[in-house]
């Protein structure tokens, strides 16, 4: 029974042991996948996106190229089996609806749109595994795909959910402790401080807020590190990947050149 | 700003840093839950001089070497099972032993009694103890995962032991010397011997207190349950029902027509929650229920259908106080479908009957045939809250427990359980199934905090179901557009107004009234008249002109019956404009009034009587102190004083006549409430009523007037008529009295007629105790029923009687603007005389009961509205009085039960009880109970009923649910507080 856990506990553990300001475990995965120009899978406990970005590309439909910058196009899918309860989402769920506009409107001042005049740039979310922090996910996981499809974009962009149980604020909320808590959650632009997302869906004490709000952001900075160490090492990998492929291919002139 | 750091959670091990389940929803879905852990190196042993855990800690070694068994130092640690059976034990003072408690143990206390798990946290925070709460599930050594097949008791278990055998290596890594003993403390002796096999030091509660230093002292504390008989909690699969189902509506109205079932209001028994009676017609005593099970889901109100048993199977009630609160005081809101063993002993302990042989016809509840369920003004127990965090937006099941103790608890669910703590709040019952133990209810609204004047008010108005909202806009346009200027026309003969009314506006009329009293509905006048003989009259406010049948102010007045007094507020039952102003007979001022004149001979014999719809104006409005005055003051010679002192000759003659005719003089217990200001309304002091000669004068020409207007109605509408009666009370009412008059006090109570009884009240006169004479008239007029309003032609002739006044007729007429009766009965009396036509509605019999019906109802509930506001006052009076050590008063015992004794203390108007934690002997053919005594050496006491005791009065709040109750201790002759 849920009401039975304690989300705080007097020696200050919550309920999957962590303290008040430790996050989840994260995990980036940002190899290739399929044929899509970018992805990432980022897991935050037992939370995984998986994120695949298209384009910038041609637009499916004239009526959605704009002149002068790209269109940002996002689709969520929630899979069946990500919760406990096995439950279908249908595309025009609202909830689902309303969670890729969040998306959007949080990337929209981010990517450089105005590089990518008359193009479209796809967004597909899929979720994999749910316990809190849904949002946070599939902000950072896009973050990342976005950064691996190479597209310019004017910063990071970090998420982390903050909620207050009594008056002990904490980060990155299960779905737990979100069931039971007032929380909102926060995509910070972690060089420039900027904040293109803040969104809450509780009730959250005006006194406590203003706390709850600088912690997110200071958490967001932490994840950045965590970002973009994982990047640093995928495009580490890359190159070195192309190094050796573009050796190989001397290689080969070589023995070619030797041939004759 | 805080260290924020990301959690590493190694996936190779996810055997244990994972933990995946199944769970059965509400709706019997099936759902998989996946939950993540993560253990950390980091979490302290809270040993003082510890160097590897940093931290706080608690766990010195000092002064905990004198124990026998371990000399060298030690810690405890004690298993889930100490806790749940030896708390009492392990909260007192003299257990100071340094004590690890891991947090599996916390959880399994929480999972099996919140209660409990409640208590246990406050002893965490309590000062002078040694606990260190240790989160073992947290630390990676200490972690472990429930194996397969693995019960989850056997698991904690694993756990624990797994916990005490870190300790010990921990602490011999870091103590080179003198190293400190753990010892798993458990009471399971299966869990001892696998304990043992490990190399882990256990020992039982018992012997380990039995080498303490002050072991003598802790023993006593020791429950006797204390053995191995604590089982793994089941699980609550298929919960079986604990009520029997109910028979089908159809089964259960045939059976009550065949007469195998009785059909009646079913009643609790305020004493014992486990006790439970219905009054039917076919015995003269009402029926007992004995227990849960018998009473089934039954609430106070409701009524049933009773199965008797056999007369053999026949108890008498139980002599014993049972409170509710203290026995399940350790019971979960959360699975109460779960029969807790421990609550199940208690009360099959507290249902033991007595072997007396005051036998009465016991039975069970066999169906509702209508539930009577209403919203009830309840209190959170903050006790059953599983979150006490205001934020907390969880779905929590809590207990609500009704203000009323009459009522069982409620189980609520609700979000904001935590904001509603102290606060009084109203909450319905939506029903009861027979697998819960308690009927489940849902949360209105709130009133209030605890004990604010507003919250306390409106908890009262709606626990008697008092009517309180304000007069609507169709009521109010019933009154005359004139408002407060209305004045009675002048007269003229075209005038409506003056239409056959007499004109009495020079006769020395006057009222006498309570201070304060602002809705003056009654004036007498009395004068001399040329034949020798006397008139006196009685005017009575006049409010059928205002109020006409069928309107929406008609209707209103009906359904409120009457109008409440309450010390502090007054609720109309008539907007105040007709109740304070165009009704009430202010002096000075010509009002309309309905008039019953009498020609009376000096010695109080009626000549004639006659009733006639009047103007009047009243030349004085007094209290009945001024009237007093006046009337004993011999200077005064003015006509208004001789009119006085002639009605008040007559009144005495009028009750000297009653009197022998065999009316008793009964007593209740009234107190008045001094309010500090009309603002503030804060009680300063309580104190009796007090009677006057000219309290009686009123009365009793109020009682002529009724009884001749009673007669006028009866003869001009036989059918109709709205009467009054007081039945005789049943013999069996006045056995026990009877009894213990005899017993105690050698004295006899003749019940035979109501002149009998009342003689032989007169002869109950302890010279030593001046108040006992009206003890016993306050027991007396508890034994009998209560008067009622009837439709003439509803009842058989010979039971219109009223056994109180001892009149063979009776109505009430002489307060209409509060009473809604009295203005039926001005309705009868003009049509009587031919003043005006009757609407049709008073010539429906059907009509009539109807409406007396509901002003029987509101007229009982009002009454009891006044006094518990009454008490409610009294309450903050003491509370004012005697700070910190409550109020010593003398009090009377009334009743003995086998754990304590009821007293009446007089001064105050209030009861109470006085509960014995030991043992006591208790003779229930005596009433006696022998306490021993508080001063060591001296003998036993003891006490019995009408005995004179000294009590000591707090007014103290429930811990738990804020409820505030009087709680008193007896001082003399024995102190019960040490009991």
């Amino acid at each position: 029974m849920s009401s039975r856990i304690e989300i705080l506990n007097e020696g200050g553990f919550r309920s999957d042991g962590r303290r008040q300001y430790e996050l989840r475990d994260i995990t980036i995965d940002m190899s290739q996948q399929g044929t899509a120009d970018g992805s990432a899978i980022i897991t935050h406990g037992l939370t995984q996106v998986l994120v695949s970005v298209f384009g910038p590309r041609e637009a499916k439909m004239r009526s959605q190229t704009l002149y002068d910058r790209a269109n940002i196009n996002v689709e969520v899918s929630i899979a069946s089996f990500s919760t406990g309860e096995r439950r279908k989402r249908s595309r025009g769920d609202k909830r689902i609806l309303e969670m890729a506009a969040t998306i959007k409107s949080t990337f929209e001042p981010v990517v450089q749109t105005n590089l990518y005049p008359r193009s479209q740039i796809d967004i597909f979310v899929q979720v994999l595994q749910q316990d809190g922090g849904l949002l946070q996910a599939c902000i950072n996981a896009t973050m990342l795909a976005l950064a691996s499809a190479g597209i310019s974009l004017l910063d990071f962009v970090s998420a982390v959910t903050g909620g207050v149980h009594s008056t002990s604020p904490m980060l990155d909320l299960t779905a737990l402790e979100e069931n039971d808590i007032p929380h909102v959650t926060v995509a910070v632009m972690p060089r420039t401080g900027k904040v293109t997302l803040i969104t809450m869906e509780t009730r959250l004490h005006v006194d406590r807020f203003e706390e709850i709000f600088k912690l997110a952001c200071e958490a967001g900075k932490v994840i950045h590190g965590e970002m973009r160490a994982a990047i640093r090492l995928r495009t580490g990998m890359l190159i070195s990947a192309m190094q050796s492929v573009s050796q190989n291919a001397g290689e080969k002139e070589d023995e070619q050149m030797y041939e004759y | 700003m805080v260290d924020i750091t990301i959690r590493k959670r190694p996936r190779a091990e996810a055997v244990i840093t994972q933990r995946k389940f199944f769970k059965k929803t509400a709706r019997g879905k099936i759902i998989k839950v996946l939950r993540e852990r993560y253990l950390r190196d980091d979490v302290s042993c809270g040993v003082l001089s510890c160097t590897e855990c940093s931290g706080e800690a608690v766990l010195s070694l000092d002064a905990h070497l004198q124990h026998k068994l371990f000399p060298s130092g030690h810690f405890i640690l004690p298993d889930t099972n100490v806790f749940l059976s030896q708390m009492d034990l392990v909260e007192s003072e003299m257990f100071t032993t340094p004590m690890v408690l891991l947090q599996t143990v916390i959880e399994e206390v929480r999972h099996r009694s919140l209660p409990l798990y409640n208590r246990l946290k406050a002893l965490i925070k309590t000062e002078g103890k040694r606990i260190w709460v240790f989160y073992n599930e947290y630390r990676m050594e200490t972690a472990i995962v429930r194996g397969e097949g693995e019960t989850p008791n056997d698991r904690n278990d694993r756990g624990i032991r797994k916990a005490t055998a870190w300790y010990s290596t921990h602490i011999s890594s870091t103590h080179r010397q003198n190293r400190p003993a753990v010892i798993l403390l458990t009471e399971d002796a299966a869990n001892r011997r696998k304990a043992e096999a490990e190399g882990i030091t256990t020992i039982s509660l018992r012997r380990y207190v039995e080498g303490m230093i002050n072991a003598t002292q802790l023993l006593d504390l020791l429950a006797a349950a204390g053995s191995d008989e604590i089982e793994p909690t089941k699980a609550v699969e298929g919960r079986q029902a604990l009520y029997p189902d109910y028979l089908p509506t159809s089964t259960l109205l045939a059976g009550v027509k065949a007469g195998d079932l009785h059909q009646g209001h079913f009643n609790a028994d305020q004493y014992n929650y486990l006790e439970g009676s219905v009054s039917v017609q076919t015995f003269s005593k009402p029926i007992l229920l004995v227990g849960r099970e018998h009473m089934n889901r039954a609430v106070q109100g409701d009524v049933v259908a009773v199965e008797v048993f056999d007369e053999t199977e026949w108890m008498a009630p139980a002599d014993e106080v049972v409170d509710q609160d203290a026995t399940l005081k350790n019971d979960d809101a959360d699975d109460s479908g779960e029969e807790e063993e421990a609550v199940v002993d208690a009360e099959s302990k507290a249902v033991s009957t007595s072997p007396s042989s005051n036998k009465q016809p016991t039975g069970r509840i066999v169906g509702v045939i209508k539930r009577n369920w209403r919203a009830y003004v309840c209190h959170i127990d903050s006790t059953s809250l599983t979150s006490s965090n205001s934020t907390s937006l969880s779905l929590q099941t809590v207990f609500a427990t009704p203000v009323s103790r009459l009522l069982p608890r409620i189980r609520l669910r609700t979000r904001q359980a935590p904001t509603l703590i102290g606060q009084k709040i109203l909450v319905t019952i939506d029903r009861w199934g027979n697998t819960s133990r308690y009927p489940e209810g849902h949360f209105v609204r709130a009133l209030g905090k605890v004990e604010s004047k507003e919250a306390e008010q409106e908890s009262l108005l709606l626990e008697f179901e008092v009517p309180y909202r304000p007069f609507g806009k169709a009521i109010l346009d019933c009154l005359p557009p004139e408002g407060d200027n209305w004045v009675v026309p002048p007269k003229a003969d075209g005038n409506l107004a003056w239409r056959d009314r007499e004109d009495l506006r020079n006769l020395l009329i006057c009222s006498i009234d309570p201070p304060g009293c602002q809705d003056i509905d009654d004036a007498l006048h009395a004068r001399a008249l040329p034949n020798g003989n006397i008139e006196a009259g009685v005017h009575i406010a006049d409010v059928s002109y205002f109020v006409h049948p069928d309107t929406p102010m008609d209707s209103e007045a009906a359904s409120r019956g009457t109008t409440v007094y309450l010390v502090d507020k007054r609720i109309d039952m008539l907007p105040a404009l007709l109740g304070t102003n165009l009704c009430s007979l202010r002096p000075h001022v010509e009002r309309l009034a309905f008039s019953a004149i009498w020609e009376l001979t000096p010695d109080a014999d009626i000549v004639n009587v006659r009733f006639t719809k009047s103007v009047i104006a009243s030349k004085a409005a007094f209290t009945y102190e001024e009237a007093q005055i006046r009337k004993d003051d011999p200077n005064l010679r003015d006509p208004l004083t001789a009119s006085i002192r002639l009605l008040n000759s007559l009144a005495l003659k009028l009750k000297a006549k009653r009197m022998a005719a065999g009316a008793l003089n009964l007593a209740s217990p009234e107190v008045k409430i001094h309010l500090d200001s009309s603002e503030s309304s804060d009680p300063i002091d309580v104190e009796q009523k007090e009677m006057r000669e000219t309290n009686s004068l009123v009365e009793e020409f109020m009682l002529l007037a009724n009884v001749s207007v009673a007669r006028k109605i009866q003869e001009s509408f036989p059918a109709t008529a709205v009467l009054r009666r007081h039945l005789p009370p049943p013999k069996t009412n006045f056995e026990k009295l009877q009894d213990i008059l005899k017993k105690r006090k050698g004295m006899v109570l003749d019940i035979s007629s109501s002149g009998s009884l009342a003689a032989s009240l007169d002869r109950c006169i302890d010279a030593s105790q001046p108040t006992f004479n009206t003890l016993v008239r306050i027991m007396a007029t508890r034994c009998m029923l209560s008067a009622e309003y009837f439709c003439s032609g509803s009842v058989g002739r010979d039971t219109f009687g009223h056994y109180g006044l001892a009149s063979e007729i009776y109505t009430h007429f002489t307060s209409p603007i509060r009473r809604y009766a009295d203005v039926l009965a001005h309705r009868q009396l003009a049509a009587a005389i031919g003043y005006s036509p009757l609407h049709a509605s008073l010539h429906s019999k059907h009509h009539v009961e109807r409406v007396l019906d509901v002003a029987n109802r509101r007229h009982r509930m009002a009454q009891m509205a006044g006094r518990a506001s009454v008490e409610f006052y009294v309450g903050l009076a003491l509370k004012g009085r005697g700070e910190k050590q409550g109020v010593k008063e003398e009090a009377f015992v009334i009743r003995t039960f086998r754990n304590g004794v009821g007293v009446f203390v007089s001064k105050l108007g209030i009861e109470g009880l006085v509960m014995f934690k030991r043992d006591t002997q208790f003779d229930p053919d005596n009433y006696t109970i022998t306490v021993p005594s508080s001063t060591k050496g001296l003998g036993d006491v003891m006490i019995s009923v009408f005995d004179k005791v000294v009590v000591n009065i707090e007014v103290e709040k429930d811990r738990n649910t804020q409820r505030g109750k009087v709680k008193m201790s007896l001082i003399e002759p024995v102190d019960s507080r040490a009991l």
